[in-house]
């Protein structure tokens, strides 16, 4: 099916060659894309809506999963048919090296002082600050799990537990399982001997972890009980606690956080909506109404400050989640990502 | 006569033109463009053009000489291009990983920095280490196997012969015996499902043959995303399965059904079955329905005029419709994922793994290569196999 899926991207790119299709990309709506799910309603309510009635215009939404290919694949067509994504700090470091966004105005935004330093970068602005975190289910769970060391400890808490596939989280929770503190976790993947220490921990826990690829995929394994605890991602986990009245718990200590990124594709044809949007999309006023649909953190400085306390103490950004959690260094995986998923891949083979 | 005869052929020609134009455009360039990216290897020598000629003189011992070491920096400040500079960043990083941070780090340097010399390993000490000018030197012929040796485990060592990865550090071969094993034993659990069930339709008449193809027809017109996801809910621990078997008393504790090779062969029948059932089912409804009992006229038990009579014609369906689920499930990817367990990933999840994950595409292109020639060979010998029983049939 994949391989259908390239000639298919191979076979989009030959037609734009063929220059069919540049017609219809000029006369395109500004379209913005972002992670689907409850998180993608929440936007539309608070970002895609009100911005096309004050443009006029209508704006045009998609969702992705990520991955710097797909990014890749519409930006060498020549002319984008997307204009605005939310990437992940890996896609905004690499398309960024690579060329693939044009540079955010920052003045249009209010200057780079009214955002959290991370937030801030040449190629892309700051739009949400989320964490992956233990999760579980209260109802289920009498003892409550507070770290890593409890998810590797089948003894006091059986069951299966949900890990997403791939190296990236995985690695880092195994460490911590093992008692290497948060601050030092990438400071012991930068050596061979922990990236070692990292698979044998996670040898331990292989027959009881069932592995997610997708963001929802975790809730629905909570709530069917077909595990005790998983990694989620922390906003799907308030979210679905409010859509459905389930006691979902994060555990904050030891989650890993990074910073999603608005960008414009390079050579969008709606670069200039694109901006207005992003600046719409990066206002104070705007950006505080997020957290009441999803717990993420806020870039803006000024939209942080007003959350209401009793939003704040769910959100990433709080002081007392971020106090012994690790954010999530990008640089590491995008040097390491393509070595250490062959060696994961076999790693789940033996 | 002969004009005509000409302007005929040119006429049908024409009419076939669109055709061709549509395979050459959608099926054969894509398909070159793949292979094409699979060994074509050229960035490195068009990015870094002094580097590339400064190197080659370069024994490999300890650290390249200062010619080799300016003609980077120079290439790096004459970059202009920064697509063209990722790719070779990323081809690069794929050899060796870590070079994505250093030859950024070291490209910004460079662009700053106004003085002709700079000094690389004080930059970043990584350029000390022979293994970065390794991965430099080796990427400049424009042609290369490695993205094939990779794809199926092997690659080449320091001096040039071809070796096997270190064990646990690549799967491919792996992933691929079992991708072809699982697409194996679902073609064998289709045809055990589809054959009696076509045979079955195409001897009902009216109303109850009509409910017996929809059965088959309603989930082909299903979302596979939706069918895959109703035997998530059926089969898991606490799912109707193992509800109903427990409420019955039938087993104590739920079975494990599901993230396992059970489920993924479950639900990937489910989906593929149709793809059996209306090749057979086609066949036999040219079978004449007298040759049944022509066959028992002639003193042949039920069992005897099938496997006589009704199997050998039901054959050439059999065929088809066990080439068509089979080229179809060694594509799958979905179904793997949501019902499977770690050890039931297929080949095309690592393809994508590649070509939207790390936009690394030759290497996902000569996996697709190998896939594609694998799948020429099981097709060359199915037209072997399909030939002979007409043969014996003569």
């Amino acid at each position: 099916m994949n391989s259908a899926k390239i000639l298919s991207i191979a076979g989009c790119i030959s037609a734009l060659l063929a220059g069919w299709s540049v017609q219809a990309v000029q006369a395109r709506d500004l379209t913005v894309v972002s992670w689907g799910g409850n998180y993608q309603d929440a936007q539309r309510k608070i970002y895609f809506e009100p911005f096309s009635q004050k443009t006029g215009k209508p704006v045009l939404e998609e969702s992705w999963d990520g991955g710097i290919g797909v990014i890749a694949a519409k930006v060498k067509a020549g002319t984008p048919n997307w204009d605005v994504v939310q990437v992940e700090a890996e896609e905004l470091a690499l398309g960024c090296a690579d060329g693939f966004y044009e540079k955010i105005d920052w003045s249009k935004l209010g200057g780079k002082d009214q955002f959290l330093p991370a937030a801030v970068d040449d190629c892309g602005a700051g739009a949400i600050v989320w964490s992956t975190a233990l999760s579980y289910d209260a109802n289920r769970l009498k003892e409550a799990p507070t770290s890593w060391a409890d998810f590797w400890d089948v003894n006091k808490f059986p069951g299966k537990r949900g890990l997403r596939r791939g190296p990236k989280y995985a690695l880092e929770f195994a460490l911590m399982a093992d008692g290497v503190a948060p601050s030092e976790v990438y400071k012991e993947l930068a050596t061979p001997e922990g990236i070692d220490r990292a698979f044998k921990k996670l040898d331990q826990l292989k027959p009881h972890i069932v592995w997610w690829e997708s963001g929802a995929q975790p809730l629905q394994l909570l709530a069917s009980g077909e595990v005790v605890m998983t990694s989620a991602y922390n906003g799907r986990i308030s979210g679905i606690n409010k859509s459905e009245g389930k006691n979902f718990k994060v555990v904050w200590p030891g989650s890993v956080y990074a910073i999603d990124s608005w960008v414009i594709l390079k050579d969008s044809p709606n670069k200039d909506q694109a901006m207005e949007f992003i600046a719409f999309a990066s206002q104070p006023d705007n950006q505080v109404k997020l957290p009441d649909y999803i717990a993420y953190g806020l870039p803006n400085k000024e939209a942080a400050a007003k959350v209401p306390a009793e939003i704040q103490k769910d959100l990433p950004t709080a002081p007392e989640n971020l106090a012994h959690s690790v954010a999530l260094d990008a640089d590491f995986w995008i040097d390491n990502i393509e070595e250490l998923n062959k060696r994961f891949n076999a790693w789940l083979a033996q | 006569m002969r004009t005509t005869a000409v302007r005929e052929r040119v006429g049908a020609l024409l009419l076939i033109v669109p055709l061709l134009a549509f395979l050459a455009v959608f099926f054969l360039w894509p398909l070159w463009t793949m292979v094409k990216a699979s060994v074509v290897d050229d960035t490195v020598s068009r990015v870094l053009p002094r580097t590339s000629v400064a190197i080659v003189s370069w024994d490999g011992q300890g650290s390249p000489p200062v010619q080799v070491q300016q003609a980077l920096v120079e290439d790096l400040r004459q970059a202009d291009d920064q697509q063209a500079l990722g790719e070779t960043v990323r081809r690069l990083n794929s050899a060796v990983s870590g070079f994505r941070t250093l030859l950024t780090r070291t490209a910004n340097a460079v662009r700053d920095g106004k003085d002709a010399s700079v000094d690389l390993a004080s930059l970043d000490r990584r350029w000390n280490e022979p293994r970065f000018w390794l991965a430099i030197r080796d990427a400049v012929p424009p042609y290369t196997d490695r993205n094939l040796l990779a794809a199926v485990d092997l690659k080449r060592d320091a001096n040039g012969t071809i070796v096997s990865e270190e064990p646990g550090a690549s799967a491919n071969r792996l992933i691929m015996f079992r991708t072809f094993l699982v697409a194996a034993i679902v073609t064998f659990a289709c045809a055990a499902i589809g054959l009696p069930y076509a045979m079955l339709a195409a001897a009902m008449t009216g109303w109850k043959r009509n409910v017996l193809l929809l059965a088959v027809l309603v989930p082909l017109w299903t979302s596979l995303l939706v069918r895959t996801t109703a035997w998530f809910v059926l089969l898991q621990n606490e799912g109707l399965i193992n509800g109903a078997l427990q409420a019955v008393g039938l087993i104590e504790s739920p079975l494990p059904l599901i993230f396992n090779r059970v489920g993924v062969v479950i639900a990937m029948t489910h989906v593929l079955l149709p793809f059996m059932v209306l090749p057979i089912y086609s066949i036999l409804l040219s079978v004449p329905r007298n040759l049944m009992q022509a066959a028992a006229s002639m003193g042949a038990g039920p069992l005897r005029a099938f496997w006589r009579v009704l199997l050998p014609l039901s054959l050439p369906g059999l065929l088809s419709g066990s080439l068509l689920v089979f080229m179809v499930a060694i594509g799958y990817y979905i179904t793997p994922a949501l019902v499977g367990g770690a050890n039931d990933q297929m080949i095309s999840s690592v393809i994508a793994f590649y070509a939207t994950g790390t936009a690394n595409w030759g290497l996902a292109g000569a996996l697709g290569l190998i896939l594609l020639l694998v799948t020429m060979i099981l097709y060359f010998i199915y037209g072997r196999l399909s030939k002979s029983p007409q043969l014996v049939g003569a």
